[in-house]
């Protein structure tokens, strides 16, 4: 059971209070109109899912109800760091 | 024969409290402070279970955990028990308990021939290569195994008992309180942080028990019991005795089961039986110990072999010797401390048997000097007996422990206690994914390296005395807590004799011709089983494993594995490091079902949602739907009626004059900020821009691929505020797609969204009568149908309470929809019934409101959609909307090449050739009745009716290309055989042009 | 290679079972091989099998990188069906069953696949219309599917919570009686063993680390054991897929996601078919040996770890506990979790991929073992005729840039 902080609460919080929302850090096309269907199908459907560092969201959803982002090991399940929409990750490199 | 192995002072159970007990139906007694099976030993039990494959006469092997024999059925009816250990039962009064195999019992067991005489053709694996032929025959052979197979049998009642689970945080969890966890716990308690100490048994000392050494000049009881009443007196420790640390997950978290009631009866007197602590811990000190292992020789699964520290502690801490003559084989120094210990008791120790070829030191000079006859060099490679030892048959080895020297000579015995060395209980560590690492050192696997915040302590990490395992549990402790060691310890001279490392104890015969010499007991996998394993090229541990089922009892190997891993490594030429161990799975020891489902049974598997109108639905004999969480009528049925006559009556009150249905579960949510408008552009297909304040429109909301979701009711409320309206089910999916959007794509946007689903109640009535009724408790909104028109909606006093009122219609019929606060919604339903009531206002369920809106063609998403609709599919093109300057969620779909064809599956109407009938609901549409199985089928009936006030059957299904195929008769073949017809037609059946709402 | 019988158990029991051969070789890697097959767990071993016995196609290698069948093959529940939804989806897995009848005896290794029965419980009167839908979409496909109300539901399963006062009351289900459950190892085995026979090369222990790729085309693997040449590669790797695919710069639709399931003591025969909820994520079956095997529902994160989180396995308990109230005071032994690879539609991916020469079959999610002979047989023809099967054709990676899916969450929500 992972044990994630929440930086909008500032407090650890168990995993039952977060529900999981995929991969982050994709931004939706800014005009999907001009896109192949190639294109929009990655963007709609595919996913890095890496084994190892992972950036994802989670919303807290019954806490403050604020998606926000998680850096976490896919494999070990460690948790790296957590931050607001909109920054980025300061952990990027290195596999598990 | 009462108690005959039972000594008569020594033990830490109370000689004046008997209890009695009952075992395979006869009585016996035992002592206040025994476990089950101390008691069974003390009246001389012996056999105590059959064996899973050949039926062997089973007896008790270990005390705690490790136990793989003996378990029972415990108690009878809805209270009993399947499998539990009786080294794990703690005596009460009136305790029964049988075996849990054996025919007509374990003690005379007629399977033992099957056993005896089959066995030979039951290796490892012989199931994979037989029982094929004939190949129906299987589900023959498979019954008969499935009965031989399985232990105890489960109640066919319901569980009498309440389970619950309790959150905890703390500092310091310390798992074990042994010398190392005691330690431990008595240095991070004084810190003032939170500590929690759990551990299995009913008392805190673990091997300190049984022992009788001393702690800093104090004996080892003494001093457990006082470091136990220490800990108890501090607020900061909670102490959770009879408390099993099952689980160890990731971050630190804990799943631990304790025992609040099973030491006193079969069921709770009161309050739960059991209990789950959910434990998330800053730091975890592991003190768990080690297990002893057994040695691998020739019919070491009689009755009467058992583990030496198990004979050590039923001596010391029960007062029970469970034999007479014992013979110790050993390959380490623990041995000889059961032989003083035995011999201490007035029993007789023929021989210790020791593989080792000079042992010498402390212990082997006082049992030389106690009188005990020491065998160096020599091993028992074989026990005789018939359902008890008898004689142990003991040769000289050679100094690798490979090979029979000499000839075997036969000791005339009636117990033979094995000491094999220590097996650390990684189990916990193993849980997060960490694998354990071989230590040479001490001949075992250790924790290895883990990414929790996790200390080891004591015999866990090796550390096998028991000063060397309080001072890594007082340095752990400390550790933990931040903070330095307090306490030292000395317990007296504690040197001892290199062990030497044994596992497969040679025979005068190759492995595959000895006796059998058993390496797992509950799963009957025996040394010549591994051989053949490897012989047939499973030689992966894992492959091992479940090539001859080794380790997946109950026990989960604890006494087996590490044998079988040596004897793999052996057999193949590996260490036993290269060939690595399996990996230990949660439950370290078996937990209830109940106890892990906890409280969240029956009503609080899912809680169920009511409207505020509930209890008036209840008073007027409404039949409910669960719909999502919620609880809505079905419909209303009258005394006598049938299901279709009350469905007649409720439509036709609406067609005729009103019918009110409780629309309170439609999702709502509260929409505000400039960028509203833009928001619900961009996540409805069509455009907003212009909706003015008092006006409501539909809307519906598609998946990135192109795909209906959700649909509903939006008003505008003001410029900036709107309220939208969502299916009950979705509501909470849409809302949290919704903030998705906005918190993560469009922040820019200033939008504040908030759910009021639960905030107000909504009165939908509808019928031509709607605006009589409404008139007569609402005099402040002109209601006329020019001033308040369909999709608009007012604010106004509806029997005197603020309303919002919406003239809004999922009926086709003149229909309002009144919001009121939750809380008033029960008066608001009964003023408007109270007012209908001279047009006979009927209330009417979701199955009318299904039928009302199938008429007029209206979807439900979910029922008539399947997330493979597009709006296009549903006939919907009017709802998208084609000039908006933001490409709206989902819409790119549209043109991908399977999305634009215009021969996808549609929705449409389908009117039965047979007005009489009423397609089933999921039947599946062809073109070509008459077409042999496989059948090519063109879509199937989503929603279906039948219609009263049309006088006809009517439903809605998707058909390929249907849109294209108005007039077209389709089938349908029935699982009865039946082939009912229906001609495609409009999806909207009554009032095509919408006059009626409109009036 | 000595045929497997209960006359050749005999005979070698009077040897003391000593001449038994090896079921498998274990040979080391040759240069190059014609078709390699990354993954040696079911699905992996089935389709070298299949390759050997149809296409004649015997120079293969199995790479494995840790044991054989050690994947989800070790750690699924064992369940097998072929009541899905969807035309596609439904003939594949049909497919699949009917090549489990007859398995044992062709492949001379009984992998005790037990026809009892599975039955899909309907709580609500939605899913009681999925359940006629797709029990009439498998009958007029030919396949075996019923639908039951409550009461046949009770005489099926007698053990079964039948009252309509609890919180998802048994409306009825959908029962397909040709289903059931196979020892998973043994289906491993079995295959493994039949390959080998065939002149397969089953090597294990050894990890792809690079998919080598010249001008287009595949040309071997980069291993820990060096690098293998092969004319086609073809990856059946589960959870690990996107990794694999991502060493030839490939991209897919998938996600791997922790499944839990468990397993309680053994105990006598209480529940002789398979039991199954979709709404309340809870299926059970009971193994010959006694075990209750009990589905969990699947982590909502990505994971590779094989264990997922408790308060997953703690709500399917509860539920098992309300269907089965006297499962209560049974005990649960062991939980474990495997690793699936999840399509966004709930289908699996079976495709020739823009290298040539390199194959894909993944995306089985939470339902691959039930497929595992379907699978294998028409990912040989796939590979062997670089042209899909026919019953493989709608699987392609194509459909994800097309909007041509499979989508089986329609009426299954969580698709075991």
């Amino acid at each position: 059971m992972l044990h994630i902080y929440c930086p909008y609460c500032e407090e650890m919080r168990e995993e039952e209070e977060f529900s999981y929302s995929g991969e982050a850090h994709i931004a939706r096309p800014l005009d999907p109109e001009s896109l192949t269907d190639a294109e929009w199908g990655d963007y709609v459907f595919f996913r890095t899912n890496p084994r190892g560092l992972h950036h994802e969201m989670w919303n807290h959803a019954v806490g403050c109800r604020r998606y926000f982002n998680v850096t976490r090991n896919t494999h070990t399940y460690e948790i790296y760091e957590t931050y607001k929409m909109g920054e980025q990750p300061t952990v990027t490199g290195g596999k598990s | 024969m009462s108690q005959h192995n039972r000594l008569a002072q020594g033990g830490r159970i109370d000689r004046n409290q008997p209890l009695s007990f009952t075992w395979n139906g006869k009585q016996y007694q035992g002592y206040q402070g025994d476990t089950l099976a101390s008691a069974m030993l003390a009246n001389g039990i012996k056999v105590v279970g059959r064996s899973f494959k050949y039926s062997r006469a089973r007896g008790i092997f270990g005390h705690g955990a490790e136990e793989a024999n003996a378990l029972m059925q415990l108690g009878v009816g809805k209270e009993t028990i399947p499998n539990p250990r009786a080294t794990q039962i703690e005596l009460f009064d009136g305790l029964t308990a049988s075996a849990t195999n054996g025919w007509p019992n374990a003690d005379f067991d007629l399977m033992e021939w099957v056993g005896k005489i089959g066995g030979k053709m039951m290796p490892p694996g012989f199931y994979y290569k037989t029982f094929m032929w004939p190949e129906k025959m299987w589900m023959t052979y498979e019954k008969f195994i499935r009965k031989a197979a399985g232990y105890g049998k489960a109640s066919l009642e319901a569980d009498p008992d309440t389970y619950d689970k309790m959150n905890r945080h703390c500092d310091v969890m310390i798992v074990g309180a042994g010398p190392a966890g005691l330690a431990a716990a008595l240095e991070a308690g004084r810190t003032g942080k939170r500590v929690i100490l759990a551990d299995e048994q009913n008392e805190f000392g673990g091997s300190l028990l049984a022992s009788g050494q001393t702690i800093n000049d104090q004996p080892a009881v003494e001093w457990a019991e006082a470091a136990a009443a220490e800990l108890a007196a501090m607020e900061n420790v909670i102490c959770l005795p009879r408390t099993t640390v099952f689980g160890y997950y990731d971050h630190n978290f804990l799943g631990a089961l304790e025992r609040r009631t099973d030491h006193q009866g079969m069921t709770a007197q009161s309050g739960t039986r059991q209990r789950i602590h959910r434990i998330r811990a800053h730091q975890v000190v592991l003190a768990t110990g080690a297990i002893e292992r057994p040695l691998v020789f020739a019919n070491n699964d009689l009755p009467g072999v058992m583990l030496s520290g198990s004979v050590a502690t039923y001596v010391n801490r029960y007062g029970v010797v469970p034999g007479n003559r014992c013979v110790v084989m050993t390959t380490n120094d623990s041995g000889y401390q059961t032989a003083l210990d035995i011999v201490a008791a007035g029993r007789t120790v023929v021989a210790i048997v020791d593989v080792r070829h000079n042992p010498e030191g402390r212990l082997v000079d006082a049992a030389r000097e106690a009188g005990i006859t020491v065998k160096p060099g020599h091993a028992i490679i074989e026990a005789k007996g018939n359902k008890q030892v008898t004689d142990a048959m003991v040769a000289p080895i050679d100094i690798e422990g490979d090979k029979v020297t000499g000839q075997p000579m036969s000791m005339s015995c009636d117990l033979i206690a094995v000491a094999g060395g220590w097996s650390p209980v990684v189990h916990l560590s193993c849980h997060t994914g960490s694998r354990p690492q071989w230590n040479d050192e001490v001949a075992a696997f250790v924790p290895g390296p883990t990414l929790q915040q996790q200390h080891l302590a004591g015999a866990i990490d090796g550390e096998y005395s028991t000063a060397g395992a309080l001072t890594a549990g007082a340095q752990m402790g400390a550790k933990a807590a931040a903070s330095e060691v307090h306490n030292q310890y000395d317990c007296g001279d504690e040197s001892i004799c290199p062990a030497q490392a044994m596992y497969l104890v040679p025979h005068t015969k190759p492995v595959s011709r000895a006796p059998k010499q058993f390496v797992d007991f509950q799963n009957d996998v025996t040394a010549a089983g591994i051989e053949l394993a490897n012989r047939e090229g499973f030689e992966s541990i894992e492959h091992v494993k479940r090539y001859t089922a080794m380790g997946f009892g109950t026990d989960q190997g604890k006494t087996g594995n590490i044998n079988g891993m040596a004897i793999t490594a052996k057999n193949l030429g590996k260490t036993i490091a290269e060939t690595g161990t399996t990996i230990f799975r949660p439950a370290y020891t078996p937990v209830t079902f109940g106890a892990i489902g906890g409280r969240d049974i029956g009503e609080l598997l899912d809680p169920a949602r009511h409207t505020a109108m509930h209890s008036w639905h209840l008073d007027n004999g409404a039949l409910f739907e669960n719909v999502g969480q919620w609880k809505r009528p079905w419909y209303y049925p009258k005394a006598g009626e049938s299901m279709q006559q009350t469905l007649n009556r409720e439509c036709m009150a609406v067609r005729r004059s009103v019918g009110m249905v409780d629309a309170s579960t439609l999702g709502k949510i509260d929409i505000q900020g400039k960028d509203a408008r833009e928001f619900l552009n961009r996540v409805y297909t069509n455009a907003f821009s212009k909706l003015a304040p008092g006006k409501c429109r539909y809307g519906l909301m598609l998946k990135e691929d192109g795909m209906v979701f959700d649909d509903g009711v939006t008003a505008c409320l003001g410029d900036n505020h709107f309220l939208m309206t969502t299916t009950t089910g979705g509501a909470a999916g849409v809302m949290s797609w919704l903030e998705m959007w906005l918190q993560t794509e469009w922040p820019e946007l200033e939008v504040y969204l908030t759910s009021v689903t639960d905030h107000w109640a909504t009165c939908s009535f509808s019928g031509p009568n709607a605006r009589k009724v409404l008139e007569k408790l609402c005099d402040d909104v002109d209601l006329s149908a020019e001033a308040f028109k369909f999709m608009d909606w007012r604010e106004g006093t509806v029997a005197g309470i603020k309303a919002r009122i919406f003239r809004i219609s999922f009926t086709g019929e003149l229909a309002y929809e009144v919001n009121v606060p939750a809380n008033q919604g029960l008066h608001m339903w009964q003023q408007i019934m109270a007012a209908g009531e001279e047009f006979d206002i009927t209330p009417y369920g979701t199955e009318t409101m299904h039928v009302l809106r199938a008429e007029k063609g209206y979807i439900i998403v979910g029922q008539d959609t399947d997330g493979s609709l597009t709006p296009q599919d549903c006939g919907m093109h009017w709802v998208v909307g084609k000039n908006k300057e933001f490409s709206f969620l989902g819409k790119r779909s549209f043109t991908r090449p399977d999305t634009s064809r215009d021969d996808r599956k549609h929705l449409v109407g389908l009117k039965p050739t047979d007005p009489t009938v009423v397609i089933p609901e999921g039947s599946q549409i062809v073109a070509d009745p008459t077409q042999p199985i496989p059948m090519d089928m063109l879509g199937h009936v989503t929603s279906s009716y039948w219609s009263e006030c049309l006088g006809h059957g009517i439903a809605l299904g998707t058909v390929k290309a249907g849109h294209h195929k108005t007039g077209d008769t389709v089938y349908f073949p029935l699982a009865d055989g039946r082939v009912l017809a229906a001609e495609i037609c409009s999806p909207v059946f009554y009032d095509p042009k919408g006059e009626r709402h409109h009036d | 290679m000595k045929k497997y019988s209960g006359f050749s158990l005999f005979k070698h029991s009077l040897k003391h079972h000593e001449d038994w051969q090896k079921a498998w070789r274990s040979p080391r890697p040759k240069k190059s091989y014609d078709v390699i097959i990354v993954g040696g767990g079911g699905h992996g071993l089935a389709t070298a099998y299949y390759l050997a016995k149809e296409h004649g196609i015997t120079n293969i290698a199995v790479v494995e990188k840790g044991y054989l069948g050690g994947g989800n093959t070790a750690r699924n529940t064992t369940i097998v069906r072929s009541n899905y939804l969807w035309d596609e989806a439904s003939k594949l897995y049909d497919h699949a069953l009917d090549l489990w009848y007859g398995l044992s005896q062709d492949l001379n290794y009984n992998v005790m696949f037990s026809s009892r029965g599975v039955m899909n419980l309907g709580h609500n009167l939605q899913d009681m219309r999925d359940i006629e839908r797709r029990v009439n979409a498998n009958r007029l496909n030919g396949i075996d599917a019923a639908v039951l109300n409550t009461q046949e539901v009770k005489e099926i399963v007698p053990i079964i919570n039948d009252s309509q006062d609890i919180r998802y009351p048994v409306l009825g289900a959908s029962w397909q009686k040709t289903g059931g459950v196979a020892r998973h190892d043994a289906v491993a085995w079995g295959f493994a063993r039949g390959a080998d026979q065939l002149g397969v090369d089953l090597i294990q222990q050894c990890e792809v680390t690079d998919i080598v790729v010249e001008q287009g085309a595949v040309t071997g693997v980069q291993t820990n054991q060096g690098f293998i040449g092969a004319k086609k590669v073809a990856c059946v790797t589960a959870g690990n897929s996107g990794v694999v695919a991502a060493m030839a710069g490939i991209r897919l639709p998938l996600e791997s996601h922790p499944l839990q399931a468990l397993v309680s003591e053994p105990i006598k025969p209480i529940i002789d078919t398979v039991v199954m909820s979709n709404a309340v994520h809870a299926y059970v079956s009971q193994s010959d040996k006694g075990d209750l095997v009990i589905g969990a529902g699947i982590d909502s994160y990505n994971g590779y770890g094989q264990r997922g989180s408790f308060h997953v396995v703690e709500h399917t308990l509860s539920a098992i506990c309300e269907l089965f109230p006297m499962f209560s005071r049974v005990r649960m032994n062991r939980a474990w979790g495997g690793v699936v690879d999840t399509c966004p539609d709930a289908c699996p991916i079976i495709s020739k991929t823009r290298v040539d020469g390199l194959y894909f079959n993944c995306g089985w999610g939470t339902g691959g073992f039930k497929a595992t002979p379907g699978s294998g047989h028409v990912f040989a023809h796939t590979v062997a005729h670089d042209e899909p099967h026919p019953l493989a054709k709608p699987f392609t990676i194509d459909r994800f840039n097309t909007g041509h899916l499979i989508d089986e969450h329609g009426a299954a929500g969580v698709a075991h």
